[in-house]
């Protein structure tokens, strides 16, 4: 066959497009050992940090001594507090309006906070030397409890003294950061006071981490002849990364070069800015060498950003009916000893507002307090657009809690409630426009897929049977119908550090016709080489095997805002077909000029414009872009590329519904997952395989959550969970198979109609795992329990029913 | 996670280990499989200027199995002990145990005689090795004496062995052919030391019990046993709940260990009778 013989459909076919279950071009690479980390990173002359960190949670730093660590042979350089003050660099800004010490600065607020920071010849000098940094402490009372801290005469931020004012409104108490609210709490305070049914309850979503394999590290290069600083690192967002180098350091940012290699993992994890960056690029401009910082497990584990940790009462109105006609929320947020949650700046608890989740609900209420205690900084989005999986479990719990209340079915409950197809787009009390969704389709797909009446008659003859003697083990079946907001966002409302959070994506066309594309974003994992290829392919009709993606450099990728928050798809997705929709009106004129029409008698047809009404007569593209090389074309510059900044109309709002069928021995508190059921409505399906890669990978975080995963301090303020001992990584033993289905509706508003997908399976996994806990265990009268429901904590509802006689 | 300085030995047979081992007293260490000391190395929780490797001697190697004892060399694998057919027949119990620990790359490198002489009470072998009776050699530099498991632990990382003295063999007598094992644990994860333990053997009016992990050294209960030979299980259970004496950690409180560790030792017991011939 050649190019005259096929039809548009295997042309098509042939390019890779959008749809196609393309393999990962990323994989050749990473299944062979063959990326390239920051840890892999080796310059001439590189010296390598290392921190000594407070062994308390709160303390005073009496004096630190480094000269038993400066007398070790190989020492190069001990900083401490001291030694940054002059340059300013001692503290730093922190994503959310706060600031943050860089190395302890006369106290220390948690646990693993960097105190002084080792230079040396290698990385075993340079840990033997973090031994001998000789620190006294007095040690300060400490508090691990948000609630407690509100009240507590003992003030953990002593540089905030008298500031009653914040970076997000008045502070009420010296450990207190902002109240952030939202919605109308006159008008829902009104419904809940002559509500038929008010179910009230206390929700935690327990502090946890994301963990991602590849800690976060840095390589600093600070180039005394050019002045210029090479910083190749782990981060999510490599162009904010370098403004706010220049912003704090004074070095002009076209003098600086950030460098985002292959990133093992993100999650959230990376996006902020650590001490060891600052350190580390202070440490090349004094010794002018290279100087390398990577952390190990437990520094990652315990100092850098954590997630949620949202102490959520509810409180949700409804009738005797069911309709929902109201919904308060008070949140309490432990964000640790400074504030460097990474939301978008007019947003301090995130999109937490997305809490309405997928339901019609009139009228409601929202406040958020931020309060510091002694545990470390972060709160980032963990597998999740800002706070959208707190948002999300405690919807999900507050309809399971009603649904007790009114003794109804779960799943009616949900879908008498549900926003109804013809309402998009959809105002929510709480302030967005959802752009679309049909989730009574989804709802009564997932439930049917399961045999959900099936389900609860088996639940029903289990409990017969248990209550007969005939078995130790319950049944439970969680369900989730999850509404996502991600894709920030619109320049209006969103920006990080004051800079605005569109995203970019630049094509140059070869003159072979293949093609280069980069991008402001940045993969950790997600396969952006593979998938954004595919639209490019779909958009100018050029083989996805045929064009590279290029993410990560500074120096030569169109500014962005970075990968986080499933924003890659949502907006330098809708960037990279923008881009190539500007690409083709220019190709069309040279396939004109070439085939001696007008412009407006050629017509595109999946990879060449064709003579309208003589389909035999057209330029494909591969020749379009060798034209666009060699010919001498009047009124037409040479060359063929275009860039985009996108900045997106609206949020997406992709939507899924989840179901978890659990087996619960209730004398061991052991559990097992038997059938897991995933539905994702993410808009258009750019890569099918990828989209169910991200929906097993992030169902198995969702799990990991759920039933375990959790950084826990003792009351000193010590880490219990530090290594992966304690700290739940699932392996392959303990992940379920899961069930992955579809619905498809796109966005009215993204150029090609994708919403996004990577973190909606931890937004709906997490509810769904601890609903099937709950729903086991709601017959015998449970209401509400605390993740993560690992077996002591399954056996404590259990003990707690009078269930072990 | 960068262990401090160490010299690293490598003898290639015991009485060069020993003579390493007398000459730097307290300084030195041996190593088998490493998956205990060499974490503890990393957190610089153990510190030693010398580290003597067990792996080049071939005398701590071999699995022979007897017609009434089993004898394994200190640095068997687990894995080994998982893929010898006939270990397998002789005393399953030990497949059936060494299956529950941590996962295969860990068990390609870790050893049973580093499993039973460090003294780790999460340990699943000191258990499994006190519940079989077995006994261990230890070579010093005065020669050679056994120790029975169950007289070899003495508190969180305390043994018998003296500092100069190398666990090296360790004997098993085989069980009879009608007495039923099983080996049962609860744990969190894959890897993950026990929550609880339990290695049960009974048949033949014979019996015998060990926990893991809820004491600060392996239990193995005679009262438990007899109670279990006699036919009485919740005597079993109950002499067994009164010698151990768990503490509350991250896997959960006492109370709930203690729940547990019934639960557990009930389900090896049942498994183990429903073996027994």
């Amino acid at each position: 066959m050649n190019d005259q013989t096929m039809t548009p459909e295997e042309r098509a076919a042939n390019l890779k497009g959008m749809g196609c279950a393309r393999k990962r071009v990323e994989d050749v690479r990473f299944t062979q050992g063959k990326g390239n980390y920051v840890d892999d990173i080796k310059l001439d002359g590189m010296l390598f940090g290392a921190f000594v960190r407070s062994p308390y949670a709160h303390a005073r730093v009496v004096s630190v001594n480094k000269d038993a660590a400066l007398a070790v042979p190989g020492v190069v350089a001990v900083l401490t507090a001291e030694d940054l003050a002059p340059l300013g660099l001692h503290w730093m800004p922190t994503l959310a309006g706060d600031k943050q010490m860089v190395l302890a600065d006369g106290k220390v607020l948690f646990q693993g906070q960097e105190v002084a920071y080792v230079v040396a010849e290698n990385r075993y000098i340079a840990a033997d030397a973090a031994e001998l940094v000789d620190v006294e402490y007095e040690e300060l009372p400490v508090l691990t409890d948000p609630f407690e801290a509100l009240k507590s005469d003992v003030v953990l931020r002593e540089d905030l003294a008298g500031q009653t004012e914040g970076a997000h409104g008045p502070r009420k108490h010296h450990n207190h950061i902002f109240t952030w609210e939202q919605g109308d709490k006159d008008a829902t305070e009104a419904v809940l006071g002559e509500a038929d049914v008010v179910a009230e309850e206390m929700v935690y979503y327990h502090r946890t981490h994301p963990c991602p394999l590849e800690t976060c590290g840095c390589v600093a290069s600070m180039d005394k002849v050019t002045g210029k600083l090479t910083l190749y690192g782990t981060f999510q967002a490599p162009h904010a990364i370098r403004t706010v180098v220049s912003l704090i350091s004074g070095l002009a940012e076209h003098n600086i070069r950030v460098i985002s290699p292959d990133i093992g993992g993100g999650f959230g994890n990376k996006v902020g800015a650590y001490a060891g960056y600052v350190c580390s690029v202070v440490a090349s401009i004094v010794t002018g060498q290279p100087v390398k910082w990577v952390e190990n497990r437990m520094e990652n584990l315990m100092s850098t950003a954590f997630a949620r940790d949202y102490w959520m009462r509810g409180k949700i109105a409804a009738t005797k009916a069911g309709k929902i006609t109201g919904l308060w929320c008070h949140t309490t947020a432990d964000h640790g000893g400074f504030d460097a949650c990474a939301d978008p700046t007019k947003f301090p608890a995130g999109f937490m507002n997305i809490c309405t989740g997928s339901y019609d609900i009139p009228v409601a209420y929202l406040a958020v307090d931020g309060v510091y205690t002694n545990k470390a900084p972060g709160g980032v989005a963990y597998r999740c657009s800002f706070r959208v999986t707190e948002a999300a479990y405690f919807i999900e719990r507050m309809i399971e809690v009603l649904a007790i209340k009114l003794n109804m079915d779960a799943a009616e409950l949900r879908r008498i409630n549900f926003i109804k197809a013809e309402q998009f787009p959809y105002q929510s009390a709480l302030g967005w426009e959802y752009d679309s969704g049909d989730y009574h389709t989804a709802w009564d797909k997932a439930l049917k897929a399961v045999d959900y009446e099936g389900l609860r008659a088996e639940q029903a003859q289990r409990i017969e049977d248990f209550k007969a003697g005939k078995t130790r083990k319950l049944l439970g079946i969680g369900l989730t119908h999850f509404t996502e907001i991600v894709g920030a966002g619109p320049v209006k409302n969103c920006d990080i550090l004051g800079l605005g959070m569109f995203d970019s994506c630049e094509i140059r066309i070869h003159p072979t016709g293949s093609a280069i594309a980069r991008l402001g974003t940045i993969s950790q994992g997600q396969g952006h080489a593979t998938t954004f290829a595919q639209i490019i392919a779909s958009e100018i009709g050029l083989p996805a095997d045929d064009i590279t993606l290029e993410e990560g450099d500074t120096d030569t990728a169109p500014y962005g805002l970075g990968t986080y928050g499933s924003r890659s798809t949502p907006v330098a997705g809708a960037a990279t077909a923008m881009a190539a929709r500007k690409i083709r009106p220019k190709a069309q004129m040279i396939a004109a000029y070439l085939l001696e029409v007008h412009d407006n008698d050629v017509e595109w047809d999946v990879d060449r414009f064709a003579v309208k009404g003589a389909p035999e007569r057209f330029k494909t593209m591969k020749e379009i872009a060798f034209a666009a090389y060699n010919q001498a074309i009047p009124g037409l510059e040479p060359g063929l590329e275009a860039v985009s900044y996108y900045d997106p109309p609206n949020m997406t709002y992709p939507f899924g519904a989840y179901i978890c069928v659990m087996e619960i021995d209730v004398d061991t508190g052991e559990w097992e997952v038997r059938q897991f059921y995933a539905l994702d409505d993410c808009g258009t399906r750019i890569n099918p395989m990828i989209i169910e890669g991200q929906v097993h990978g992030g169902v198995t975080e969702a799990l990991a959550i759920a039933m375990g995963q959790e950084i826990a301090y003792d009351e000193m303020g010590n880490v219990k969970t530090g290594t992966l001992m304690d700290f739940f990584i699932p392996t392959a033993w303990e992940t379920p198979n899961y069930t992955t289905d579809h619905t498809v509706t796109p966005s009215p508003h993204h150029p090609i109609g994708a919403k996004g997908v990577g973190e909606s399976p931890n937004v709906g996994g997490v509810p769904a795992f601890s609903n099937a806990v709950h729903d086991a265990f709601r017959p015998f009268g449970l209401v509400q329990s605390h993740m993560p429901h690992d077996h002591w904590r399954i056996w404590k509802i259990a003990n707690g029913l009078g269930m072990h006689g | 996670m960068i262990p401090a300085g160490f010299e690293y030995h490598r003898p290639g047979d015991i009485a060069s280990a020993i003579g390493i081992l007398q000459e730097h007293g307290d300084e030195a260490r041996v190593i088998a499989g490493g998956h205990s000391l060499i974490p503890m190395m990393k957190l610089r929780m153990a510190e030693m200027g010398h580290l003597v490797d067990l792996q080049a001697i071939d005398e701590l190697k071999g699995i022979e199995v007897g017609s009434d004892t089993v004898t394994l060399g200190a640095m068997v694998t687990q894995h080994e002990l998982i893929t010898h057919d006939g270990l397998a027949t002789a005393i399953p119990l030990i497949r059936e145990a060494a299956l529950q620990i941590a996962d295969p790359q860990v068990r390609y490198m870790g050893t049973v005689g580093g499993n039973v002489a460090n003294g780790d009470p999460g340990n699943d072998m000191p258990g499994l090795m006190q519940c079989l009776n077995a006994s261990f050699e230890l070579s010093g530099p005065d020669g050679k004496r056994s120790v029975a498991a169950r007289d070899f632990y003495e508190a969180a990382y305390f043994t018998a062995r003296e500092d100069e003295e190398i666990l090296t063999r360790i004997s098993i007598p085989v069980p009879g052919a009608d007495v039923g094992q099983a080996y049962e644990k609860q744990k969190r994860k894959i890897g993950d030391y026990a929550t609880a333990a339990a290695a049960v053997m009974v048949g033949n009016g014979t019996a015998s019990v060990a926990m893991t992990n809820l004491a600060d050294t392996p239990i193995w209960s005679e009262e438990a046993g007899a109670w279990l030979a006699g036919g009485n299980v919740d005597g079993c259970v109950a002499a067994m709940l009164d010698a151990i004496d768990p503490v509350a950690d991250n896997r959960g409180p006492v109370e709930f260990k203690k729940h547990v560790a019934a639960v557990v030792l009930r389900r090896a017991i049942d498994r183990a009778q429903s073996r027994a011939g």
